[in-house]
């Protein structure tokens, strides 16, 4: 599917928070507690989101289209009472362009001798 | 825990609580599972900080999002938006320019440090009444009111002078203020530059404090101006200081402070009245102690010095009352009037509002079902209107920006403030006070009103009904304007009537082409009676010759300018019983030059001299009072020390201006003056009829009085028509504003009536044209809409009439005797109104009478 390169763009860079939900979410649809969870065992619990800045970031997110309430979520046990939000392709398309635009600025970092080997 | 939780997203916009709160407190429910009771508090505390920021942070979302959207709906309806923010641009305007000089005038402190307890001392009736100043103290009386109240922290005393300023430029006229040491110093102002007067003033040489303008003017702002000289009435006196540039005392025309100090012979004559008191109430005492203090003091100097004191009583008031009450009347009157404008600019808006909604009520329906909110949606149309009203009030402060300079007669001369108010902080205030008054007053309704009355109905109903409700609504707030606008109508009108009734009095002189100006001869120069008839006869004589000049005289004073001047005057046989007049003297072709009509008898002569018999020239109510029966010429009178003989007998003149009861008038002789007495009565004021262009005379006469005397200014040249005019300037200003308000204010009644009309036609037009199918008459169908909108009207007109007899009673003061029912006010205003009706109605009632039933039919 192709965006318009500049809706993309105009998203960038992305809020930290943004991204990591948006990480989140690639993995399958999640209800805002997953969502939370998900980021903190992704981090080792270096990033907890509050609620405030979680559900802030989703009415966020759905106006903008990059997620959608599902009316059927898939791929988890899904409890019927919570809300759940999927990525969409355009939210995909914007993770990926987040994604380069990480990557570049980190070979530029390397580039310039700021990387340091890091141990697996 | 959970409650305290679900407490803190009440901070949250209601709609985004219940898109997410659930969810929230279920994320919160799980955490708190997961901690101990330790954690417990430091997880509410985590969720405090983190919550209030992002409920913040939504809260603008929110408000952007809702100004984006205004901002394309009002960009839609462009006529619309245009026409609120006129209308709330006017209303907004004429209020903040109302209420800023309204504020300036009665509320804002003086600018002195603790104005509060600044008051001024003067004699006065023993059994009060009157207002400011009702006569100067002697300054032994002043000596004796500070000695023996206990009620002043500090008391000083001034009196006010004029001089001629001599020295760098042209000769220039100043008003001054000759000032104890206490005065400025009790002020609480520090000089800009310079000193003020110190304690041992008397051993000083002459001194003087210029105000910041004159300093400006004559130095050119210069720091070093400060010991350099200037001439005063031809004495030299060194400038010891400048005052800061918003200072004025006692009135805002004083340019120059003498020093004022009493000698032993000063406090001799307990009735040589000339000075006045100022001063600060100590700590702790209230105005009315302080009164009751000074009445006190009074009876015991009436005791102590029964010829002088008997009557005399201490006229004491607040240095921030110094003016006429009328000031008051008519600024609450401005203000009462911008005040119905107000109301009328919000039932204006709201019924358009109104109209919008029902309008757009399907918009809002089909939105609501779409999952919007109710309070979103009200938000939304808060949000609408107070962008308009924003807008407007933002148009309002530059209306009002234009309009306060057009009040600053209803600022009145007596204050020490500056003539206008300036558009600060305060006037901004206000602006925005009544920008948020109108905001509130048009978008809160009409958002309820929405709020409550939508859902599948509107949607179901096909979009006929529009509401009976909210018509109902709307005829009100109709009412209402035609109410308020008939109450304005009225009381312009009544105003009107006054005004036309004050002008149309007779002054008693012809006003036309009549050039005035003053030169005011200085003492001790001319203390020489010989000199000062030189200087009239050069100056008369030469301004006699010019071309089309018919003739030319000096008074001691204008009418209508000097209103006092008044002199005790007694006829043999009843000395113990004075009977006052307003004494003048003048040259001979005073009142030739001035068209005031000789009765009887002769004009003062150029024959009649200090040498010859003391002669007078009385007005017909002073003949009257003394010799109702006897041939007045030729009797003699008691008046300026002197007896005199009765030479002539003139017509009234209207010396306090045309709304107030005048004193008879004595004309002296100019030469027959006491020697050294009377300085204040001196002719100072040139008189000049001419047939041509009385102004362009001005060069010529400058020179002719240049030759007299090249150091004497000329000041206060004018027209006298201009003085006349200057006596109703005031009303004058207030009325026109007023009748600016009501014009509009009609007009707002008007589009008011049309809206309403309109929008009821084309909500109706199926029945009428169901109607028309059947056969109805077009005449029916206009008289069913013209009489939807005279039912309107008459709605609004009684309750507008009754208002207006009600103000019309509480400015019975500014009516100069027009009755508050005048009938021929009402009776036009009615019809004005009515007219306005019709006019309103006409384009609803044509619109209906050409419905096509076909069209109206497939409308849906």
């Amino acid at each position: 599917m192709d965006f318009d390169p500049d809706d993309v763009e105009d998203l960038l860079p992305l809020p930290p928070a943004t991204f990591h939900i948006l990480l989140a979410l690639c993995a399958g649809d999640r209800h805002g507690y997953g969502i939370i969870q998900d980021v903190e065992e992704r981090t080792d619990g270096a990033v907890r989101l509050s609620a405030g800045t979680l559900y802030r970031t989703i009415q966020r997110l759905l106006e903008r289209g990059l997620i959608v309430e599902p009316r059927n979520p898939v791929g988890v046990p899904v409890d019927p009472r919570r809300r759940y939000y999927r990525i969409t392709p355009f939210g995909t398309e914007v993770a990926r362009a987040e994604t380069r635009r990480l990557s570049r600025l980190v070979r530029l970092a390397t580039g310039a001798g700021l990387a340091a080997p890091e141990t697996p | 825990m959970i409650r305290l939780y679900r407490a803190l997203l009440r901070l949250y916009p209601a709609s985004f609580r219940r898109e997410y709160g659930d969810e929230m407190i279920a994320l919160f429910v799980e955490r708190d599972a997961a901690v101990g009771a330790w954690g417990r508090v430091g997880l509410l505390l985590e969720a405090v900080a983190e919550e209030v920021p992002h409920a913040v942070a939504v809260h603008f979302e929110v408000l952007r999002q809702d100004l984006r959207f205004a901002a394309r709906s009002l960009t839609r309806a462009r006529a619309f938006a245009l026409t609120a923010v006129l209308v709330t641009a006017i209303g907004v305007g004429a209020n903040t320019a109302a209420f800023s000089v309204a504020d300036f005038v009665l509320l804002r402190p003086l600018p002195y440090p603790e104005p509060g307890s600044l008051v001024r001392l003067c004699e006065g009736p023993r059994e009060g009444g009157g207002w400011g100043c009702m006569n100067q103290l002697s300054p032994a009386n002043y000596r004796d009111f500070k000695a023996m109240s206990s009620s002043f922290e500090v008391l000083g005393a001034f009196y006010r002078n004029a001089a001629n300023l001599v020295g760098g430029g042209e000769p220039q006229r100043v008003a001054i203020a000759a000032v104890t040491p206490e005065v400025l110093p009790l002020l609480g102002v520090s000089p800009r530059f310079g000193r003020v007067f110190g304690p041992d003033t008397e051993l000083e040489e002459p001194a003087v404090v210029l105000s910041h303008g004159l300093w400006r003017s004559r130095f050119g702002g210069d720091p070093d101006a400060v010991g350099r000289t200037v001439e005063l009435n031809g004495a030299p006196f060194r400038v010891i200081g400048v005052m800061p540039p918003d200072f004025h005392f006692p009135s805002r025309d004083v340019q120059v402070w003498t020093p004022l100090a009493f000698t032993a012979e000063d406090y001799e004559d307990r009735t040589n009245t000339y000075v006045e008191g100022v001063g600060r109430l100590m700590a702790g005492v209230t105005f009315e102690q302080a009164r009751a203090d000074l009445a006190a003091v009074a009876a015991r100097l009436a005791e102590a010095y029964p010829d002088t004191n008997e009557e005399t009583g201490a006229s004491f008031f607040r240095l921030r009352d110094e003016m006429s009450p009328r000031y008051r009347v008519l600024l609450l009157g401005l203000c009462g009037a911008s005040l119905c404008l107000l109301l009328l600019t919000c039932a204006n808006l709201a019924s358009l509002l109104l109209a919008r909604a029902a309008g757009r009520e399907r918009e809002l329906a089909v939105r609501a079902s779409l999952g919007a909110g109710r309070e979103r949606l009200v938000r939304q149309l808060l949000t609408e209107s107070f962008v308009l009203t924003l807008a407007g009030g933002v148009a309002g402060v530059v209306v009002a920006a234009a309009a306060v300079p057009l009040l600053t007669t209803l600022v009145p001369g007596s204050l020490p403030i500056a003539g206008r108010p300036g558009l600060d902080l305060r006037a901004l205030g206000i602006g925005a006070a009544f920008t948020l008054v109108t905001g509130l007053g048009i978008g809160v309704v009409p958002a309820l009103r929405a709020g409550g009355g939508w859902g599948w109905d509107a949607l179901r109903e096909g979009g006929r009904a529009g509401g009976g409700r909210k018509q109902r609504l709307r005829a009100w707030l109709v009412g209402l304007e035609v109410a308020v606008s008939v109450a304005l109508l009225i009381s312009a009108g009544l105003l009107i009537r006054a005004v036309w009734q004050v002008q149309s009095v007779d002054p008693g002189f012809e006003p036309e082409s009549v050039l005035t100006l003053k030169t005011a001869l200085p003492r001790p120069e001319y203390d020489s009676p010989v000199r000062r008839s030189t200087f009239y006869d050069e100056v008369l004589s030469g301004v006699r010759a010019l071309p089309g000049v018919e003739s030319a005289a000096y008074t001691t004073g204008l009418p209508m300018v000097m209103t006092g001047g008044i002199w005790p005057a007694t006829t043999p046989g009843h000395e113990d019983r004075p009977d006052w007049a307003s004494l003048r003297f003048i040259t001979p072709g005073y009142f030739a030059t001035l068209g005031i009509p000789m009765l009887r008898g002769r004009d003062v002569e150029a024959a009649d001299t200090g040498d010859r018999p003391f002669v007078a020239v009385v007005s017909r109510s002073f003949a009257e009072r003394h010799w109702p029966d006897d041939e007045p010429l030729g009797q003699t009178f008691d008046i300026a020390f002197q007896a005199r003989t009765v030479v002539g007998v003139v017509d009234d003149v209207r010396v306090r201006g045309l709304e107030r009861p005048s004193e008879p008038q004595v004309y002296l002789p100019a030469p027959q003056v006491p020697e050294g007495g009377l300085i204040n009565y001196d002719p100072k004021d040139l008189v000049v009829r001419s047939a041509g262009d009385a102004m362009g005379l001005l060069p010529r006469i400058r020179e002719i009085v240049a030759a007299a005397d090249p150091d004497q200014p000329i000041s206060d040249v004018r027209m006298l028509e201009g003085v006349v005019a200057g006596d109703t300037a005031a009303r004058r200003a207030q009325l026109n504003v007023l009748a600016a308000l009501a014009v509009i204010a009609l007009l707002l009644a008007g589009v008011g009536i049309h809206g309403l009309l309109a929008f009821t036609v084309s909500q109706r037009s199926r029945e009428i044209a169901v109607r028309l199918a059947l056969g109805a008459a077009p005449a029916g169908v206009a008289r069913l809409v013209l009489s939807d909108g005279l039912k309107l009207a008459l709605f609004g007109i009684v309750p507008g009439v009754l208002g207006a007899y009600a103000a019309g009673r509480a400015m019975s003061s500014l009516l100069f005797g027009v009755e508050p029912a005048d009938p021929v006010t009402i009776a036009a205003v009615v019809t004005l109104a009515l007219l306005m009706t019709v006019a309103g109605s006409l384009l609803p009632t044509l619109r209906a009478v050409r419905l096509s039933p076909a069209t109206a039919m497939k409308a849906d």
